[in-house]
C-alpha cells in the first residue's frame, strides 16, 4: 500500500516499507527499534505506515521496554484500522493486567483501552471494574481516564461505567479524584446525585489535585452549587444597576416581577450555605495559581456564584493574565470585556492596566479598546480620552477607525463630554486617512441625530467637506444628514442634492439610496428649488442597474410626484418623512455575549459550541442541604454554632470575616507552631476545614475530647510547658526527615486515626500509595463503628521501682508512624516519680531479632521531679511477633526492657471491596486460615462486635451482613511491612454461637490474633 | 479533550502531527490557513477557529502555529495553557523549540506528547516526571545511543507519579548542594508625547535553579513581603503559609522553574533608570529625528544593554544619520526597522542620535510618529526593593550553597512620539 501523501522522496516507499519489515522481522533488538523509530517518525510526519501492521503488532511481546512502548504508539494509531490483527495483541495485556509493579498494570489498561477496537469492550470493561478497586491510586487513575475512551466506543454500556464512576468519586486520592470528575462530567453529568456525597471531600481535596484536574472539578463543582444553593444575590435591592447578570434575561425578569408581587414578607432573609461558602473559601487561594486554565475556572466560579462583594477579588488576578502569552491574554480580556458591560466599578483601579501599546496584536487591542470603553466614567474620562487621541493618530488604521467608535459610545454614554468628544470629532474630519473621517462622519451623525438642534455649524461643516470624502458610508451619512435637518440648513441642502446629481451614477448604492432620500425630502420642503432635481435623479434611478433602487424610486414616486390620479399619500408624505426617528444608541457589542458561560469556549467564539451546556439557574428553594453529608457523622451541637456564628459574621461584614478567619487560623497554628510545620496536620487540618467537613468535625471534636481526657486524667502538673518541651524535642528529632512535616505531635494525637493532613499541600510523601489507600477508613468506616475515644490501653514498660523512681509506659498509637511506613508508632510516656530531675533518657543497647529496627526517640536532658513527657519511636518489626528489647539509660543507670509485639497492632486497617475481601480470602485458604468455634455469654449487637474487634486489632470494617439469626462481618487490615493481608471474618449465630476465622499468610498471627479475638468477645 | 495537534511552520506546511483519539484529517488546517490569509500578521489570527465539525485552538510560538483540534466545548485556557506547555517542554528537552529539533527529535516529541495526553487529557506534565518517563538527550547519551542502540525511553518506570510531590523525582543527588534565585523584574512603561510616565508597572518573577539532593523543604522570607501586590504561584508553593505567615514555603522541584511570579501594582511609585527624548518631525519629502537617551534613577547602579528600536512608517524610504553615536546602529530596510544599540548609560552619560528619514518619491507625510521601544538591563537591583531575608533549608542535613540575584529589565517600555 503505498501512501499518496509521500511526495516524490518517498516514492520508494513501497520497498522501504519492504526493508523496515525484515528489521522488524530479526531477532536483533536494535534493528527492531530501529525500524520502530522510523516507522514513529514516519507516523509523526502524517504518513501512513498501516501496511507494517502485521510486523509490528508481533513485537508486543517484545523484552525490551523502548520497543514496547514504540510498538504500543503504533498500535494505538493503527489499531482501529486493523482490527482483527489488534487481537493478537490484547492477550499481552491482559497478562501485563495481572503484574505486581502498578505502573505495568496501568500502562497495560492505558493501552489497551486505547485500542479503538470494538470487539474487546467487554474485555476493557472488566478490566476497567477490576482496576477501579486496584490498590494503587495511580491504577484507578488510569482506569478512570478509560472510562472515557471506553464510554465514546461503546455509550450503551452507560450503566455499568457509571457504577464504576461512582465508586471512583469516592476515593479520597488527590490522583484520582481529577480523572474521575472528568468522566463523571463525559458520561453522565446529570448524575448530580452522585456528587452529594463527595462534594465536601472535593471541595477540601481541590488544592491538591493536579492542576488540570481542578479546572475540570472547579468547573463541574460551579454547575453543581448552581443548581443546589441559593443566589447569594437575591436579596440585592433592585434600583442599582445590575451587576450580577443571570444568565437568562427572562428568568431575571420573572424573578423581578415575583419579588413585585410578593411584596417584603414572602423575602425571607438570605444566608449562606455552609457548603456553599466552604466552595468558595477552598476555591479562592487557586486564583493565584500559575495556570491560567485554574484561574479562569476559579474566577467563573465567583462570578456565578459570589455574592457581589466578594467578586472583586478575581479582577485582580484576570487583570494579572494580561502579563502571560497573547492567546490567554485574549481570552481574558474577551471575558472581562462582558463583565465590564454591566459593572464598570470592578475595573475602575486597574484602568490603566487596559492601556494599549503600539506592539499589542490587533485583537487585545480592540479589546482593551472595548473595556476602556466600558468602564469609562465622569471621572475617569479626561484620561481615557487623552489615550484615545493617541490611539487615533496612531499608525494602525483598522484600531485608529475602532477608536473612534470608541469615541462616539463615550460621547454618547457620559453627557458630560459629548460635546468635547464631537468637536474632537469633528477635528479628525480633517484627517488624511478617509476610513478615519469616514467614520468619524457616521459617529458624527448618530450623534447628532441624539441633539441636532445645537449643531447646526457641524452639519454646515459636512456639508463642505463632502467632496473629500470617498468612504461610502460616509457620503450616505452626510446625504441623510442633509435630508433630515434640511430646514436647518435650507440654502446648502439644495445645493449638496445639486452637486450629488451631477456624479449620481458613479456613487455606490448605499450613497445613491440617500441621495434619492434627500431628493424627496428637499422636493416636499423646497418644491421650488429642487423639483427639477428631484425629477433628474428619479429618472435616472428609474433605469439604474440595481433593482433595489429601481424599487424604491418606483415605490417613492407616488408619494414624491403624484400623477393626477394617484397621490392618497401624497397628504401624507411631510409626516411620512419628517416624522422624529429615535437617535441610534450606540452600545458594546459585548451587550448579550455573557449569554454563554463566561471564558467558554462558546463564549468565545459567541456560538454554541456542540457538548456545551448552560449552568443551571438558581432553585427557588434550597433543595435539601442534608444529602452532602457523609452517612455517620452526627453534627455535634458545637460545630453547628460555628457554623451559624461564621455566617452571621459574614453577614455583618464580608471583609471581616476573611481577616477574621486568617486570623484565627494563624492564631491557632502560631500557638503550636513556634518550630516548623512540624504538627501542622492535625491543627492545621482543623482550622482549615473547621465546621465544613463534618469528618474532620468528629475528628477535631475528638481531638478536643481527647485532649480534655488527658489533661484531666493528666499525670502530670503542667501540660502547656511540657508540650511545649514536646515539640521542640520532636522538631530537633524530625528536622533531618522530609516526611516530619505531616505528622502530628503526640500529645494532641488522637487516639487510632489522627488526621493525616490532606490539605496541606505536600500531604505525606513517604506513605505513598499504601498509606493514602489506607487514609478512607479512617474517615468513612471506622467512625461509624469505633466509639467516640478508645480506651488507650497501656503497657507498662518500666516500672517506677525497676527504675530508680522512672516508671514508664508505652501504647500503640495507630497513627502512620513519622519514620516511614515500615514502622510502628509506639509512644513512651515517662513519669518521674523521684524526688529529684533525671537526666539524659534515652534508649541504648537495642538487642534486637533479625534485622528489626528501632527508630529512637531524642535523648530526653532532663525530666523534673513529677514531670512526665511523651515520646514517640517507631519500630519495624518486620512483621514478626518478636518483643522489641532494649535498654533504657539514664545518666545514672540502664535497665533492660521490652516492648511486646501485640498482633493486633502490628497491622493497618487497609480498604478493600467485599469482593475482593471474597478474593482475597480464596488465596489464604489452607494453612493460611485459622478458625475458632465459641459460645459468648450475651448477645452482641454488631455495632458493639465491630467496636470490639477494632479495639484488638487495627483494622477496618469491610461489610456487615445481617440476616435472621446470623450475623457476619468482616474485617481487613495489612500487615505494616509487607503489607500482607490479614483477614477476619467473625460469624455469630443465634446471637450467641460465634466463629471467628483469620486469614493470613504470617501464620504466627493467626492462631494469636484468634486468641485474642476470643477473649475480647467472651468477656463482658 | 484535545482530539490532534497539529505543528505548522512559516510556509504554513503541517510537518508534525499527533493523534490522540481518531485520526483527525489534516485538511481540517485549511479552516486555520484561511483565517490566516486573512489576518494582517500571523499575531492577529484568531486563537479559537470554528470549522464544521471541529474547533481549533492554535498558539503561535518560534514562528511555528500550534494547532489543536477539539470537538466540543472545552475551557479554551485549558488548551491554550497546555500547548503552551508543550512548548515549554520541548524547549526545555531540547533547549529550543524549532521545525529543526522537532523534526530531528520526532521520535522523542512524539514519546512526550504520549506521556502528556491520555485520550486527549492531561496525564504527565510536569518535567520532573516526564524526564523520569523520556530521559532528555545529552551528548553522552547520545553517543550511547548510537553505539548500544538504545532511545531516550526511560528503563525505569517513574514514581514520582505517585508521591504526592508529583512535581518531584525521589532520590536526587548531587554533590554539590546549591539553589540559585534570580529575581527578575520587567519594568512595564509607557511614556507619552509630553514625556511624562502614563503608566508604569513592575512584574517579577523568581526564576529558580535547584541542585539539591533529596527532598529539601525550602522556606523563603522577605524583608518586605508587603509588598507584593499580587502573586501567582508554582504549585510546590504551600497557599496557606503564604497566606497566614508571608513566606514562602515549598518542596522545590529538580531543575530550572518558575517559583513564583509578582506584580506591583500601578499605584506605587515606580523608579525610572533611564529617560528617552524623541523628536521626530515630518516636513515635506523628509522626515528628521533627535533622541536622546541618559540615566535618570539608576540608584547608583550602572544601566547596561540599553537599546532603542523603532519601525519607522512605511513610507520612509531609507534612514540616514547626520551625527556619529556611540554604539552600534543598524537599520533594516525590509522590517523598516533601526536598532540603536547603546551598551552602557552611566552617570552623567548622554547619547543622542540624529538623522533624517528621506521619504518615497510622492508619498505624503505620515501623520503619526512611530512608537520607540527600549531595552535595557540593571544588574544587582530590584526596583521593587524586594529582599530576600533569608532561606532555610529543612529536611535534608546537608549544607547547601544559596545564591540570589536580582535583574532589572525593561519590558514592554514604549516611548510615544
Amino acid at each position: 500500500m503505498s501512501d499518496p501523501a509521500s511526495g516524490g522522496i518517498f516514492s520508494t516507499d513501497f520497498k522501504r516499507h519492504e526493508d523496515l519489515k525484515q528489521m522488524l522481522d530479526s531477532n536483533k533488538d536494535n534493528l527492531k527499534l530501529d525500524a520502530m523509530k522510523r516507522i514513529v517518525t514516519m507516523m509523526s510526519r502524517g504518513r501512513n505506515v498501516s501496511s507494517l501492521f502485521p510486523a509490528v503488532v508481533k513485537n508486543v511481546v517484545s523484552k525490551n521496554n523502548e520497543i514496547k512502548k514504540l510498538v504500543f504508539v503504533y498500535l494505538v494509531r493503527y489499531a482501529e484500522e486493523q482490527q482483527d490483527l489488534a487481537l493478537l495483541s490484547v492477550s499481552t495485556f491482559q497478562k501485563s493486567l495481572k503484574e505486581s509493579n502498578q505502573l505495568i498494570r496501568a500502562s497495560a489498561l492505558r493501552v489497551l483501552c486505547s485500542i479503538r477496537v470494538p470487539v474487546i469492550v467487554p474485555i476493557m470493561l472488566l478490566s476497567i471494574k477490576e482496576a477501579a478497586a486496584d490498590l494503587s491510586p495511580f491504577v484507578r487513575k488510569t482506569a478512570a481516564n478509560a472510562i472515557v475512551k471506553i464510554y465514546s466506543l461503546d455509550p450503551e454500556l452507560k450503566d455499568a461505567l457509571v457504577e464504576i464512576i461512582e465508586k471512583l468519586l469516592k476515593d479520597k486520592t488527590t490522583l484520582v479524584a481529577g480523572s474521575a470528575v472528568m468522566a463523571f462530567e463525559e458520561v453522565c453529568p446529570e448524575r448530580i446525585d452522585l456528587i452529594h456525597k463527595n462534594y465536601r471531600k472535593l471541595c477540601n481535596l481541590v488544592m491538591d489535585i493536579d492542576e488540570w484536574g481542578q479546572v475540570t472539578v472547579i468547573n463541574m463543582l460551579t454547575k453543581y452549587a448552581r443548581s443546589q444553593f441559593l443566589d447569594p444575590n437575591q436579596n440585592e435591592t433592585e434600583g442599582e444597576e445590575p451587576f450580577y447578570p443571570d444568565d437568562d434575561d427572562e428568568e431575571e425578569a420573572k424573578d423581578e416581577s415575583e419579588n413585585g408581587e410578593a411584596n417584603e414578607p414572602k423575602k425571607k432573609p438570605y444566608f449562606m450555605d455552609a457548603d456553599h461558602r466552604l466552595l468558595l473559601r477552598t476555591t479562592r487561594p487557586l486564583l493565584q495559581s500559575r495556570n491560567a486554565a485554574v484561574v479562569m475556572a476559579v474566577a467563573q466560579l465567583y462570578y456565578y456564584l459570589a455574592p457581589r462583594l466578594e467578586m472583586v477579588s478575581i479582577i485582580k488576578p484576570l487583570v494579572r493574565l494580561q502579563r502571560s502569552h497573547k492567546e490567554v491574554q485574549i481570552i481574558s480580556l474577551t471575558m472581562m470585556a462582558t463583565m465590564s458591560v454591566n459593572s464598570k466599578g470592578l475595573f475602575e483601579p486597574y484602568l490603566k492596566s487596559f492601556y494599549v501599546r503600539s506592539t499589542d496584536p490587533i485583537q487585545v487591542k480592540l479589546l482593551k479598546l472595548e473595556i476602556l470603553t466600558n468602564i469609562a466614567t465622569e471621572s475617569t474620562i479626561p484620561a481615557v480620552l487623552k489615550e484615545f487621541q493617541t490611539y487615533v493618530t496612531g499608525n494602525d488604521r483598522e484600531f485608529a477607525v475602532a477608536t473612534v467608535q470608541a469615541i462616539g459610545r463615550c460621547a454618547s454614554s457620559i453627557k458630560e463630554v459629548s460635546d468635547s468628544c464631537l468637536s474632537g470629532l469633528v477635528s479628525l474630519l480633517s484627517n488624511k486617512d478617509e476610513k478615519i473621517v469616514g467614520e468619524s462622519v457616521v459617529i458624527i451623525k448618530k450623534l447628532l441625530q441624539q441633539n441636532p438642534s445645537e449643531h447646526t455649524e457641524i452639519i454646515k461643516h459636512m456639508a463642505k467637506i463632502i467632496d473629500r470624502i470617498t468612504f461610502p458610508m460616509a457620503r450616505a451619512s452626510i446625504m441623510w444628514l442633509m435630508g433630515e435637518y434640511c430646514d436647518k440648513v435650507p440654502k446648502i441642502a439644495p445645493d449638496v442634492l445639486r452637486i450629488a446629481c451631477r456624479g449620481f451614477m458613479t456613487e455606490e448604492n448605499i450613497v445613491k439610496l440617500q441621495i434619492i432620500n434627500l431628493a424627496s425630502k428637499l422636493n416636499l420642503t423646497n418644491h421650488k428649488q429642487t423639483k427639477l432635481l428631484c425629477q433628474y435623479i428619479f429618472n435616472l434611478a428609474k433605469y439604474d442597474l440595481n433593482y433595489d433602487i429601481r424599487d424604491r424610486v418606483r415605490f417613492l414616486r407616488p408619494i414624491i410626484m403624484p400623477s393626477e390620479k394617484g397621490g392618497a399619500l401624497h397628504k401624507y408624505a411631510k409626516k411620512i418623512f419628517f416624522t422624529t426617528k429615535p437617535a441610534p444608541v450606540l452600545k458594546s457589542a459585548f451587550i448579550g455575549r455573557d449569554r454563554y458561560i463566561l471564558g467558554s469556549l462558546s463564549h468565545i467564539l459567541d456560538q454554541e459550541v456542540s457538548g456545551y451546556s448552560d449552568l443551571p439557574s438558581f432553585p427557588e428553594e434550597a433543595p435539601d442541604p442534608t444529602v452532602r453529608n457523609v452517612e455517620v457523622p452526627k453534627i455535634t451541637s458545637k460545630s453547628k454554632k460555628k457554623m451559624t456564628s461564621m455566617l452571621e459574621s459574614f453577614y455583618s461584614e464580608s471583609e471581616e470575616e476573611s481577616n477574621e478567619d486568617e486570623g484565627k487560623s494563624s492564631e491557632e497554628e502560631s500557638n503550636d507552631d513556634s518550630e516548623e510545620d512540624s504538627d501542622e496536620s492535625s491543627e492545621d487540618d482543623d482550622s482549615e476545614s473547621e465546621e465544613s467537613d463534618s469528618d474532620s468535625d468528629e475528628e477535631s471534636d475528638e481531638d478536643d475530647s481527647s485532649e480534655e481526657e488527658s489533661s484531666s486524667s493528666s499525670e502530670s502538673s503542667s501540660e502547656e510547658s511540657e508540650e511545649s518541651e514536646e515539640s521542640s524535642s520532636s522538631v530537633e528529632e524530625e528536622k533531618p526527615k522530609a516526611k516530619k512535616v505531616n505528622t502530628p505531635p503526640p500529645a494532641n494525637n488522637a487516639p487510632s486515626y489522627a488526621p493525616i493532613i490532606d490539605s496541606n499541600i505536600l500531604a505525606p510523601v513517604d506513605y505513598a500509595a499504601a498509606e493514602v489507600i489506607s487514609k478512607p477508613e479512617r474517615s468513612t468506616t471506622m467512625p461509624s463503628f469505633v466509639p467516640s475515644s478508645l480506651p488507650r490501653q497501656s503497657f507498662d514498660l518500666l516500672t517506677s521501682a525497676g527504675g530508680q523512681g522512672l516508671a514508664a509506659v508505652y501504647r500503640f498509637t495507630r497513627s502512620p508512624s513519622l519514620h516511614g511506613s515500615n514502622f510502628v508508632s509506639v509512644e513512651i510516656t515517662f513519669t518521674n516519680h523521684s524526688q529529684r530531675a533525671i537526666r539524659n533518657i534515652g534508649i541504648k543497647d537495642k538487642k534486637l531479632q533479625a534485622d528489626m529496627i528501632i527508630r529512637e526517640f531524642s535523648e530526653i536532658s532532663s525530666l523534673e521531679s513529677n514531670a512526665s513527657k511523651t515520646v514517640l519511636i517507631g519500630i519495624d518489626f518486620k512483621d514478626t511477633t518478636h518483643a522489641a528489647k532494649f535498654s533504657i539509660s539514664t545518666q545514672e543507670f540502664k535497665c533492660p526492657v521490652n516492648i511486646k509485639a501485640v498482633v493486633g497492632e502490628l497491622v493497618k486497617p487497609s480498604k478493600i471491596s467485599p469482593e475482593s475481601f471474597k478474593k482475597e480470602q480464596g488465596k489464604l485458604a489452607g494453612m493460611y486460615e485459622v478458625s475458632d468455634n465459641f459460645n459468648i455469654s450475651s448477645s452482641l449487637s454488631a455495632q458493639t462486635i465491630c467496636s470490639r474487634v477494632v479495639k484488638v486489632l487495627s483494622c477496618s470494617v469491610i461489610n456487615i451482613e445481617e440476616k435472621e439469626n446470623s450475623l457476619k462481618c468482616y474485617f481487613a487490615a495489612q500487615t505494616i511491612s509487607g503489607n500482607h493481608y490479614l483477614l477476619v471474618t467473625l460469624h455469630l449465630r443465634n446471637s450467641t454461637n460465634c466463629s471467628v476465622t483469620v486469614n493470613c499468610e504470617k501464620i504466627v498471627f493467626n492462631s494469636m490474633l484468634t486468641k485474642d479475638l476470643k477473649t475480647e468477645l467472651t468477656t463482658n | 479533550m484535545i482530539h490532534s495537534l497539529f505543528i505548522l511552520n512559516k510556509n504554513c506546511e503541517v510537518f508534525f502531527e499527533k493523534h490522540w483519539k481518531s485520526v483527525v484529517s489534516r485538511s481540517v488546517c485549511d479552516h486555520f490557513l484561511e483565517a490566516l490569509n486573512q489576518a494582517s500578521s500571523p499575531d492577529d489570527v484568531p486563537t479559537a477557529i470554528g470549522a464544521p465539525r471541529h474547533i481549533l485552538i492554535n498558539i503561535y510560538r518560534n514562528k511555528l502555529f500550534f494547532i489543536a483540534v477539539v470537538q466540543g466545548e472545552v475551557p479554551p485556557l485549558f488548551v491554550i495553557e497546555f500547548l503552551h506547555r508543550v512548548v515549554d517542554t520541548i524547549t526545555d528537552y531540547f533547549s529550543s523549540c524549532t521545525e529543526l529539533t522537532i523534526k530531528d527529535n520526532s521520535v522523542v516529541v512524539f514519546e512526550i506528547l504520549e506521556e502528556m495526553l491520555d485520550n486527549g487529557y492531561p496525564l504527565a506534565t510536569e518535567l520532573n516526571v516526564l524526564k523520569e518517563l523520556i530521559k532528555p538527550p545529552s551528548i553522552v547519551r547520545n553517543v550511547m545511543n548510537t553505539v548500544t542502540g538504545s532511545t531516550n525511553v526511560g528503563g525505569q518506570l517513574p514514581t514520582g507519579q505517585l508521591s504526592n510531590v508529583p512535581w518531584r523525582k525521589v532520590g536526587v543527588k548531587y554533590t554539590n548542594n546549591e539553589v540559585y534565585f534570580d529575581f527578575v523584574e520587567e519594568l512595564d512603561v509607557i511614556i507619552d508625547k509630553t514625556g511624562t510616565t502614563v503608566f508604569a508597572e513592575v512584574n517579577g518573577a523568581i526564576k529558580c535553579q535547584c541542585k539539591l539532593s533529596g527532598m529539601p523543604d525550602l522556606v523563603m522570607t522577605f524583608t518586605n513581603p508587603r509588598m507584593f501586590d499580587d502573586l501567582s504561584f508554582h504549585p510546590c508553593i504551600r497557599y496557606r503559609r503564604w497566606e497566614n505567615e508571608r513566606v514562602v514555603s515549598f518542596v522545590p522541584p529538580d531543575g530550572n522553574f518558575q517559583l513564583l511570579s509578582y506584580r506591583l501594582g500601578t499605584n506605587s511609585v515606580v523608579a525610572i533608570p533611564v529617560y528617552v527624548k524623541p523628536t521626530i518631525s515630518f516636513q515635506g519629502s523628509s522626515g528628521r529625528f533627535e533622541i536622546t537617551v541618559g540615566p535618570k534613577q539608576t540608584m547608583g547602579k550602572v544601566v547596561e544593554n540599553v537599546a532603542i528600536s523603532m519601525t519607522v512608517p512605511k513610507v520612509v524610504s531609507n534612514v540616514v544619520l547626520s551625527n556619529n553615536p556611540e554604539g552600534n546602529f543598524t537599520y533594516d530596510p525590509v522590517s523598516k526597522t533601526m536598532r540603536w544599540e547603546i551598551g552602557k548609560v552611566m552617570h552623567q552619560k548622554i547619547s543622542t542620535i540624529r538623522g533624517s528619514m528621506p521619504l518615497q518619491s510622492g508619498a505624503s507625510a505620515p501623520d503619526s510618529n512611530p512608537t520607540i521601544l527600549v531595552e535595557f538591563k540593571v544588574n544587582q537591583l530590584a526596583i521593587s526593593n524586594i529582599k530576600v531575608n533569608r532561606l532555610d533549608i529543612y529536611g535534608e542535613k546537608y549544607k547547601a550553597f544559596k545564591g540570589v540575584k536580582y535583574i532589572t529589565k525593561a519590558g514592554k517600555f514604549q516611548v510615544r512620539t
